[in-house]
Order: structure tokens, then C-alpha cells, then sequence
């Protein structure tokens, strides 16, 4: 009858938790690697255009932005609802693009610098004026790879 | 013999290592940049004398973005839908055309002789037009033209232009140039 006894109350053995942290620290790892911060705050409202032929960028640490739309809501009162150019952190104009590129430029390695990518981000509804007159200031400081940032269509 | 080292504590590094993963998770960004990459024209040097580039009148094609963001091709106004249909019969040119670019034989290293067509598309905008419709424009061309890239790949290699090595994409790029020139802004609403 002996084979029989084992009737105890017998409790749920504790999972093991012991790798837990190993868990935790690989997907930490993983994160800590793909990372970007985030260097600039928005300064003005973008939504980007959609296109569905649009291509990935390849060196983000090559690519200098430029966003153009109309200030965020905070910022209205003090800079009005005209489309405004940013660069770094800072309104800007278009005269000031020659300097940000030559700094841009200067921050990298000699190699990098003919791969340089300007990427323009604009609003949907900026005039294209402005634009041009970004191309046209680009073209004197021969920056000349540029992309329009743009979205993909959403699924229909 | 001395005594056993006590065995570390290591309850609390799974909560620590959490804490900072929930760090990273809050402020990184996985969003990647989608665009449509340009190069554009060097600035003419001043010093040179302007001299017309003598560009076959039929070997061009004017798209005219005007400030209401109406859409002229050549000579007709026409839907933004319907403009990669024009630019694919206008840079193929099927029935060898008068009006249509020629084509011209060149050598392409790794492949042999190859028609190529000669066609620009000269793209022109307004300061008023917007930025949607410009974006959507540059997109009906550059589809325009991958869409004869992914044809040329297909009845040449057998697969699409995304699908092919690297030798034979640059191969398909000089089969199927994509000629895209954005001119010196101009007030397309005068005259």
C-alpha cells in the first residue's frame, strides 16, 4: 500500500527565475543597440507627403535634416503660422543653410563627405516656393544629394 | 579551510535591468527615413558663358506644376494619374515616333549594345504650387520610370529590377537612365 502514501499536500514547485535577468539584459543589449536618440526637438508641424515609390536612407549618420512647416502650436504667438525653416533646434533662414551645411560637413570624416544626404522634410501643405529657394541654397554650397522625406500610403 | 563566500545576491538585477530597458524602449526611435532621393544640377559657373545646350526639341518633356497644382505634360493639361502612362510611351517611344526622343546605341559594360533612350523630363514648378502635389508628381515619374526598369529587368534577366544582383541593377540603371532635370525656378504663372 506504500505506493499509495504520497497523498501530502504537495505546493507548485517556484519557476525557476534565475535567468530572468540574463532574459532581460539580452533584450536590454538589443535595445541599447538600435538606438537613436532623438537629438532635435520639433519645432514645427511636419506630415510628411505620400509617395509610394519611396526608398529606405541608407546613412542616417550622413544625413542632415531640414525641416520647413508651419511652427508648432506653442510657438505660433511668437513666430507666426508662415512656413519656417528649422535646422538643429532653431529657426532659421534661408541664408543660414550655407553655415549649417559647412558645419554638417565639417563633422565628418573626410571619406564620408561626398555621401552626404540632405533630407528635406516638409509639410504636405508648404508652398514650394520656399523649397526652391532651399534647392537653390543648397545648390551654392553644392550639397547636392538630396530626399524628400515622404510617408508610404497607407494600405488600402 | 575558511569560510564559504556568501553567494551574491542577485534578486534585484532582473528589476534594475528592467528599469533600464524601459528606458531605451521609451526613447528610441525605429522609424526609418522613406524619401525620394534626387541629385541635384551643379550650380552653373558664373565665369562660363551660357551657352544653349542644343537638347533635341523632341528628346524633352516639360511637366509644368502651376500654382493651383494643375498639371501640364508637353502641351496638354492632363490628371496626375494619367502622367506615368505619358512619360512610359515617352520614354520608350514604341512606334519609333518623330515627335517621341530617339534612341541611342550604346555599349553597356557587362551586357553588349543597347537602345537607350535619349528622353529628359524637365520638371517645372511654380513658388505657389505645394508640396503634395510636387511630391506626387516627382512620384508618378520616378514609378514611371521603375516600372520600365522592372519590364527591361524582367524580359532581360528574368526578374524584377529589386530582385537582381548588383551588377545587373546597375546594368537595368543604364539601360533605363532616369533623366529627371529640376530646373531653375521659374514663375510658371506669368505669361
Amino acid at each position: 500500500m506504500s505506493k499509495f502514501k504520497q497523498k501530502e499536500k504537495r505546493e507548485v514547485p517556484q519557476p525557476p527565475s534565475g535567468s530572468l535577468s540574463d532574459i532581460v539584459f539580452m533584450l536590454l543589449f538589443f535595445f541599447m543597440v538600435t538606438t537613436t536618440m532623438r537629438e532635435t526637438e520639433n519645432k514645427v508641424m511636419v506630415k510628411l507627403p505620400e509617395a509610394s515609390e519611396v526608398a529606405k536612407l541608407e546613412r542616417k549618420d550622413l544625413t542632415s535634416y531640414i525641416n520647413i512647416g508651419t511652427p508648432i502650436r506653442s510657438l505660433q504667438a511668437q513666430y507666426g503660422n508662415d512656413s519656417r525653416i528649422q535646422l538643429n533646434d532653431s529657426f532659421k533662414t534661408v541664408d543660414e543653410i550655407r553655415d549649417f551645411i559647412a558645419a554638417e560637413r565639417d563633422a565628418m570624416s573626410e571619406a564620408d563627405r561626398s555621401f552626404m544626404t540632405v533630407a528635406i522634410k516638409a509639410d504636405e501643405t508648404t508652398r514650394m516656393g520656399i523649397v526652391s529657394d532651399v534647392k537653390q541654397e543648397l545648390r551654392k554650397c553644392s550639397a547636392l544629394k538630396i530626399m524628400y522625406t515622404a510617408r508610404r500610403p497607407a494600405e488600402e | 579551510m575558511g569560510k564559504k563566500t556568501p553567494e551574491l545576491n542577485t534578486s534585484s538585477t532582473a528589476d534594475m535591468a528592467f528599469l533600464l530597458l524601459c528606458f531605451f524602449l521609451m526613447t528610441t526611435t525605429m522609424d526609418q527615413d522613406l524619401g525620394l532621393q534626387r541629385r541635384l544640377p551643379p550650380m552653373p559657373d558664373p565665369n562660363q558663358k551660357v551657352e544653349d545646350q542644343k537638347v533635341n526639341r523632341r528628346n524633352i518633356i516639360i511637366v509644368k506644376i502651376n500654382s493651383a497644382d494643375r498639371l501640364l505634360a508637353g502641351t496638354e493639361p492632363m490628371h496626375v494619374s494619367q502622367l506615368k502612362d505619358k512619360i512610359k510611351e515617352f520614354l520608350t517611344n514604341p512606334a519609333d515616333d518623330a515627335s517621341l526622343p530617339e534612341k541611342e546605341e550604346i555599349q553597356i559594360e557587362g551586357y553588349g549594345p543597347c537602345y537607350v533612350s535619349k528622353g529628359v523630363i524637365s520638371l517645372q514648378n511654380d513658388r505657389g504650387t505645394s508640396y503634395q502635389a510636387y511630391i506626387a508628381v516627382q512620384n508618378e515619374l520616378v514609378k514611371a520610370v521603375n516600372e520600365l526598369r522592372d519590364e527591361w529587368a524582367m524580359s532581360n534577366f528574368g526578374k524584377t529590377y529589386l530582385n537582381c544582383d548588383e551588377d545587373q541593377q546597375a546594368i537595368v540603371r543604364k539601360a533605363v537612365p532616369q533623366n529627371i532635370s529640376e530646373a531653375e525656378p521659374k514663375d510658371v504663372s506669368k505669361k
